[in-house]
Parts: structure tokens; sequence; C-alpha cells
């Protein structure tokens, strides 16, 4: 499996180049790609159909007992076979939308980047990775949102979706960091066989909120969902793959994936019924009210989005399949929605709104056929996969007759969307003004392929059910269940159920102003809600990280400095204040009169360079200071830090005397109380260090670690100067890194010197 | 600071001061010295020549821009820690190559001298990249 997303993320690698020289066939040569983890994945169907799950484990870090673990059971594979399967059709699908279109290299890049991360989610066993994948799901998507950079509104909504799954994926390592403490694996399929473990441990209350977050942020739930609508920003073919079929699912394949640890208490069932309804009511109540096609498609995935969420809260052995048979039937229809949405705005110039699309049927036959057949299964029309999906689902609630009354009200909804994107566009006379044309063959496979396959996949309805519903939905449940998906479940009260959604759904559609302006009238509500609660956060965090800069970075040398030092102080004194006070003066060792003399010496100089009236004497006498402290290194026993300090004290007064030129004459000191409060802080700094210093003569280690340079330096490092040693090769990646730093700090000093805005202009 | 004695001492001392700047370097790793002094040391031969004369003429006689000189010194240091990777020890690990001179004199060359001479670089570029800068704002 490792093999296969690698080979996901060459191709992505691979894609701009690939359009550099094949502009005309840069999906069809990328294809193989994702055709071979399909073609792999059902390879692999009969064992796992057996519950013999596919396990990979390749050593990652060895010192720290990491390993990349992939495992492929049911619910991997039905997971994996939509990622790949719809991630083929929209690479198709993405090189008709983009044709011609100079930047189709860099979008190919990141769908394919993000179909790998995406099928790292559902195939790793191992926690972190799962972690790893699930943020760079989140980071592809921020690419593929914010793709038309130029605007400012896909750059705030890519942001948003960003900001939104990312914090909640932290939630979500926290959780699973409990987690791992509370069963003692990073295993997935370790902790799905710990039994009741985690629910009998006293952390499984944080463990479950923790999680349920990740899990929500990122599949869209309520209060989080307002990303969802915004990330419409993104170009169709990233909405139709990432917003609706896939990566929003990945919340919902987290909850399904640990529902056997997690579930079976009451906290679960009442967040995520709870949850799960409201999103799934107030997302089928917002869309109802929107006319831009991908709108109402959006919030409508919010809504089924909550549906899973719920069918999984209430977890009967029912519920279960009928999740998993509305997964696929989901997929199915809204990709091919989506990318009939794009199609249609794509060839008739950048028409978005339903309302003022019709009569397309003429221009656009094929298109027209696909929609309907998706828009029909979306509704929950017999004889269409989204039909049985729904029975079985009104099956598995019969119990719960408020749910039942949910969903009637609820899969109206689903109706009225169906009808509005699958046949508005296309019925009645095309107004004027309209031009359309029919959708390359590129961009007809896709809805070609899930349009049709939603009628197919109802006629093979028990065939499906066995092969794919029934492992999936095993492996959520945590034992054998057996799924029998049927068409036709003889005449029974839900059937009638179904037949009242679907009059009631049609019946609201012909009623459809009043809902699209009570939403008019409603907005300033809807306006309220989470999204300015968002938009009120950031710009807090925002404020506050201008007025904490405005505050520590005032572009005045000496404030730097005193800040520097006035932190120097205060952490030192913390320091010595848990350590319970200073002691340690008696052990020192006797002072010699040489240095002495040097002592009295840098006194002397460092008085003259605080009084001093000129500048050059002020420095020079600073040189004086620092030559004193090159003899005292010599006396010690240290010349290589002599003699640095030697060229170091040279180079500095030759950059002083340099910088002089710059500088305006030194007419008179600074005041007298800025004088004061210097010389209280450099005081303050002084006697600091001093104790410092003092205090670490006393810190003992049982051996010190001088003993080992010494010791290894020659025999080892072929060298005798240990510090050069130890600088070259010992701790060489600290020299590294100081040298880079070096580096950067002298481009930074370049650049404040040679890059200066021009007088009266901004730089 | 145009004197000519300065001129004088300064054509005299430079050649001198580079060279001792690179046994500074070659030294480092039995004796005190390394590439961090040396480098220090070629640094203050060259600010020391574009007092005396300019800082064009020290641009000059450097013959390459001095960014490109720290540039040229972080690769250095960054590539010398390769070698290692071919045997199997970690990045930067020492790795030394034991070469006998055909008057029978062993010597030693390693990685990390190949490292001290990158930090030399360094350290030069970074010194005249600054000095160079403040010298041509006159």
């Amino acid at each position: 499996m490792l093999w296969l997303i690698s080979i996901c993320l060459l191709a992505a690698v691979a894609a701009p180049f690939v359009y550099r020289f094949f502009p005309r066939h840069t999906g069809v040569l990328l294809l193989p790609a994702p055709l071979a983890m399909v073609y792999w994945l059902f390879a692999r169907l009969p064992e796992v159909m057996h519950g013999h799950p596919v396990v990979q484990r390749f050593t990652w870090v060895e010192g720290l007992g990491l390993e990349a673990a992939f495992r492929l059971d049911g619910l991997s594979l039905l997971f994996a076979l939509l990622i790949s399967g719809i991630g083929s059709l929209i690479v198709i699908y993405t090189q008709g939308y983009f044709k011609g279109h100079p930047q189709q290299g860099r979008f190919m890049m990141y769908i394919i980047a993000f179909m790998a991360s995406m099928l790292g989610v559902v195939l790793a066993d191992h926690l972190l990775l799962v972690f790893i994948f699930w943020e760079l799901t989140s980071f592809t998507s921020y690419l593929l949102i914010g793709f038309n950079h130029e605007s400012e509104a896909a750059r705030a909504a890519a942001l948003q979706a960003m900001l939104v799954t990312v914090l909640g994926g932290l939630f979500l390592l926290a959780g699973l960091v409990l987690t791992v403490n509370a069963t003692g694996s990073w295993l997935l399929s370790d902790i799905i066989e710990s039994g009741a473990a985690l629910r009998e441990h006293p952390h499984y209350l944080p463990i479950l909120i923790l999680v349920c977050i990740g899990a929500f942020t990122k599949s869209a739930q309520f209060p989080f969902h307002f990303w969802l609508p915004n990330a419409m920003q993104a170009p169709t073919p990233a909405s139709a793959y990432l917003h609706s079929s896939t990566m929003v699912k990945a919340g919902v394949y987290l909850l399904a994936r640990l529902h056997p640890a997690l579930s079976g208490t009451s906290e679960w069932t009442m967040i995520l019924t709870g949850v799960g309804l409201i999103t799934f009511l107030s997302g089928a109540f917002l869309a109802v009210g929107q006319h831009v096609l991908k709108r109402l498609l959006a919030y409508t995935t919010v809504s089924a989005l909550g549906a899973m969420v719920m069918l999984l809260g209430v977890g009967t052995e029912e519920t279960i399949k009928a999740m998993t048979a509305f997964v696929l039937a989901h997929a199915f229809y809204k990709a091919a929605l989506f990318m009939v949405a794009g199609g249609i705005t794509h060839e008739t110039g950048g028409e978005t709104s339903v309302d003022k699309l019709a009569g397309l049927r003429k221009a656009m036959p094929f298109t027209f056929v696909f929609a309907m057949l998706a828009g029909l299964s979306m509704g929950g029309f017999p004889p269409f996969f989204g039909f049985v999906a729904k029975e079985s689902w009104l099956h598995a609630l019969g119990h719960y007759p408020l749910l039942i009354v949910a969903t009637v009200a609820g899969g109206a909804a689903y109706v009225l969307v169906g009808i509005s994107v699958g046949f508005k566009p296309f019925l009645g006379h095309m107004p004027e003004g309209l031009h359309a044309h029919e959708m390359p063959w590129s961009m007809r496979i896709g809805p070609m392929v899930l349009g049709g396959g939603s009628l197919l996949l109802a006629f093979f309805c028990g065939t499906i059910g066995h092969a794919l519903v029934e492992p999936a939905a095993s492996a959520i449940a945590g034992d054998a269940l057996h799924v029998h998906l049927h068409l036709w479940a003889g005449f029974n009260q839900y059937l009638l159920i179904s037949i009242a959604t679907l009059l009631l759904g049609i019946g609201c559609y012909f009623v459809r102003p009043v809902f699209l302006k009570t939403a008019l009238r409603l907005h300033p509500l809807v306006k309220a809600g989470p999204d300015a609660v968002y938009s009120l956060l950031l710009k807090s965090v925002l404020r506050f990280a201008g007025w904490q800069t405005r505050l520590l970075q005032t572009g005045i040398l000496r404030d730097y400095i005193r800040i520097t030092v006035i932190a120097v102080v205060v952490l030192v004194g913390a320091a010595f204040y848990r350590a319970g006070g200073f002691h340690g003066l008696e052990e020192l060792s006797p002072v010699s009169v040489r240095i002495a003399l040097v002592a009295v010496l840098m006194i002397l100089a460092a008085l003259v360079t605080v009084s001093s009236r000129s500048r050059l004497r002020s420095i020079l006498s600073m040189g004086v200071v620092g030559y004193s402290i090159a003899l005292l290194f010599s006396f010690f026993g240290a010349p290589d830090l002599a003699m640095t300090q030697l060229v170091i004290e040279t180079l500095t007064v030759i950059l002083m005397a340099l910088a002089f030129y710059h500088l305006p004459t030194f007419k008179h000191g600074s005041l007298k109380r800025t004088r004061a409060i210097d010389a209280v802080l450099s005081v303050g700094v002084g006697v600091a260090v001093t104790l410092l210093v003092i205090a670490a003569l006393h810190v003992h280690t049982p051996t010190p670690v001088s003993d080992y340079y010494l010791e290894h330096s020659y025999k080892e490092a072929h060298g005798r100067n240990v510090v050069n040693v130890i600088l070259v090769d010992f701790r060489a990646l600290d020299t590294l890194g100081e040298i880079t730093v070096l580096t950067i700090a002298a481009l930074g000093g370049y650049a404040l010197l040679k890059l200066r805005p021009e007088k009266g202009g901004e730089s | 600071m145009s004197s000519t004695i300065l001129r004088t001492a300064t054509r005299y001392m430079f050649p001198p001061l580079l060279v001792f700047s690179i046994y500074l370097l070659f030294r480092g790793h039995h004796f005190p010295g390394g590439g961090f002094v040396g480098g220090l040391f070629a640094g203050s031969a060259f600010s020391l020549y574009a007092l005396a004369f300019s800082v064009s003429d020290a641009r000059r006689i450097l013959r390459s821009d001095p960014r490109d000189v720290t540039a040229a010194g972080l690769a250095l240091a960054l590539i010398s820690g390769i070698p290692p990777l071919f045997s199997g020890h970690a990045y930067l690990t020492g790795t030394w190559w034991m070469l006998t001179l055909p008057s029978g004199v062993h010597l030693d060359i390693g990685t990390p001298l190949i490292f001290d001479i990158g930090v030399y670089f360094v350290v030069l570029g970074v010194v005249l990249t600054l000095v160079f800068a403040l010298g041509e704002e006159q």
C-alpha cells in the first residue's frame, strides 16, 4: 500500500512536467497512478470480503519504535475504492475543465497529492500516520480552495477551511494521544480489538470529545459546518472530489473506524446523534434557500454528513449498514452532480445560478441524461441506489419515530435539490443571451460513470451489498454482519414514508420561491452564526498580534536592547528564585594579581565608555574591554577563544568606524531619565550574569562532558585541538545551524543597509 | 582615510595576513585555530584593504561577491556531511581517508576539514557582506 501511495505522490510531483510536455493529455497520462490503486483494491477484494484484512508494515524510525503500518479491511476498502475510483474520474475531468489553462499542471499536482494523502488516511493503521495524512489532506485542501489565489474570497475561504480543520486536527491529536495512553498501542487494529478498555477508562469522555471535535471539523458538522459552503470557492473538480465525496468524509471514516472501541455508551449516542441530527436538518434547511448550483450541493453535503454521523450515533447494526450504503450512494450522486454543475457553469460561460438557467437540454443532451440520473438518485426515487440506501435508512430507524420525521423533512430537501440541479437547468425555455454547448468527452466520463452507476448499482444492490457494504459494515460494527440490500423490499410502511417524502419534496420544489424569500429574510440571522464567530476570533487574534508587535517591535534599537536585557534579568532571576536563592560564593579560588589588574583595567575602560563625550573614545574603550577579555581567556588556557575574541574586537571597531559616516554628529548625550533607566538595567544584567556564571561553576555532573571529548577527540576524530574537533565534528550539526544563522543575519543586515525606502516614497 | 603609510603597509601586510588565515584554518584541528577564526582573520585582512584603499578595490581583489562566498561556504559545509551517508552513518559523521604521500608521510583527510573550510568561507563572506555594505554607504 505504501508503494501505491508513493506512486500517487510521484504522479503529483510529475504532474507539472507532464503538463508542460503533453498539455492536451495530462489527465490521461496521469491516470495510471489512481487506476493502479483501483486495480490493486479489486484484486484484494475477495480476501477482504472473507474477513482477512491485508496488513503491511515497514520499519519507519527504528529507534523510536515507529512503523509505517497499513491495513486494508472492509471499511478501508470501501473508502479507498471511492477515493481512487472517483479520483481517476476527476483527473480526466480536470483535463477537460482546465483545458488550455496555464496552471492546469499545478492543479493536477494538488489534486493527486490530495488523493495520495486521503488514501493514506483510510489505509494507515498507525495513529500517527493517520494524523499526518489527515493534516496533509487539510493542507492540500487549502491549496485547492485557494487555487485562484488572485481572488480574495478564495484566499479567505482557503484560510478558513485550513484553520478550522487544522485546529480540529490538533484536538484530534490530543484525543489520539490519550487513546494511546489508555490502550497502550498506536495501532488502530489493536485499539479496535481492545474491547471495553477504552470505554471504561477514566479518560473516556475527554477522548470522545477530542476525537469528535477533530472529526466534526473535518466533516463539517454543526457548528463547524460553515467552512464547507465557503470552500466552494475551489474550482469545481476540487469541490466534486474533496468537498463532497472524499475529504469531508474523513471525519465520518474516523468515527466509523473507532466505533468498535468508542461506541455503545450514552455519551457516544448523545453527542453523535445530537450533532448529526442538528447538522442534517440545518444543512437541509439552509440548502433549500440557495440558488447557486454549487452552494445548493454544498449545503446538502453538510446535511448528508450530518445524517451519516447521526446514523453512526444510533449505532445499531441496521443503522450501521444503512450508513455504509448511504456513504456509497452519496459519493456517487454527489460527485456526479458536482461535475454536472461545473460542466454547466463551464459551458455557459460562467453562469452559476439555478434561477438563470433553463432549457439546456437541447444544447447539452448528454449532460442532461446523467444529471437527471444523479438527481433522481439524490432525491431517493426508485429504482436508484439512492432509493435503496434511503429505504434501508428508514428501516434502520424504525424504532425512532422522531428521527423518521427528521428524515422525511431532510429527505424532502434532497428531492428539491436533486430536481433543482438535475432537471431545472435543462427544462423550459432557454433564456435569451444564454449560450451553451455540450461538455467535452473528458468531462462527460465522470457524470456518465457515476450517474449511470447510481442506476446500475441499484439493480446489482444484492451483490454490492454483499461485496462492499457488508465488509465495511462488519468493520464498523466490530463483528460480522450480513447485509441484504433490496430494491424492492415489499409493500410496507417504509415504502409509504418514502413515497410521502418524494411527494413532499416535489411539492416543496413547486413552492421554492417561498423558501428563497424566507432565506433572504433570514439571511442576517445566518450571517450572525458560527461564521461570524470565526471572523470575530480571527480578527481578535490579528488585533492582538498587531498590538503586541507594536509594543515589542518599535523599530528603535534601544528598545530592542532593553527588552532583551529585561528578559535576561527576569529569566535569570526567576531561575534563581526557583532554585531557592543564590549560594556558592564560598568555594571560589583566590584572585591572582594579574587578573585583578586586568579587571581594574576593564572597569576603568567601561566607565570611560559610558561617560565619554566622543564616540571614537567610547568605541576604543569598548575595544579595551574586549581585548582585556581576550587576555583573560589566554590566562585561563583558552587560546582559541582569545584569538577569536581579538579578531572580533578588531572587526567590531572597524565596523563601528564605518558606521560613523551615517550617524548624526554627537551633540549631547541622552536625557538624564533615559540614562538612569539604562544604568539600572545594565547593573541588573551585569549582576544577573555574574551570579549565573558563579552558580554555573558549582554545577557538578558525575563525569564532566569534557572528559568524553578529551578521550575521544584524537582516537575518533583525528584531532588534538578539542575545541575545534567539537566544532567541526562532534557537534558539527550545531555549527551548521550557527553558520546558517550567521548567513541569514548577514543577509538581513545587508537588506537593512541596502534596501532602504527611497525618500518620500515607499520601498 | 587615505594615508600613504596605511596604504603601503597594507600592500605588504595583506598577503601574509591571508596566508596566515589559511594557516590558522588548517592547523585548527590540532592546535589553536580553525575555520571560524581563520575566516575572521581573512575578513579583517580584506576590511583593512577596504579601509586603506576603497571598498571597490577590495571587491576587485576578492573577485566574487561576498554573498556568493557565504553561499558557497554554506553549500560546502552542507555537502561535507553527505559522504558518511554512503557508509551507513548519520549525516555529518566524520569520515576519514588515509593518504600516504610518496615521501612516506601519512596524511589524514576528512570531511571535518571540508566542513571547516565551509565555515571559513561563511565567516569571511558574512564579515565582508556587512563591511562592504557599510563602507559603500559613504
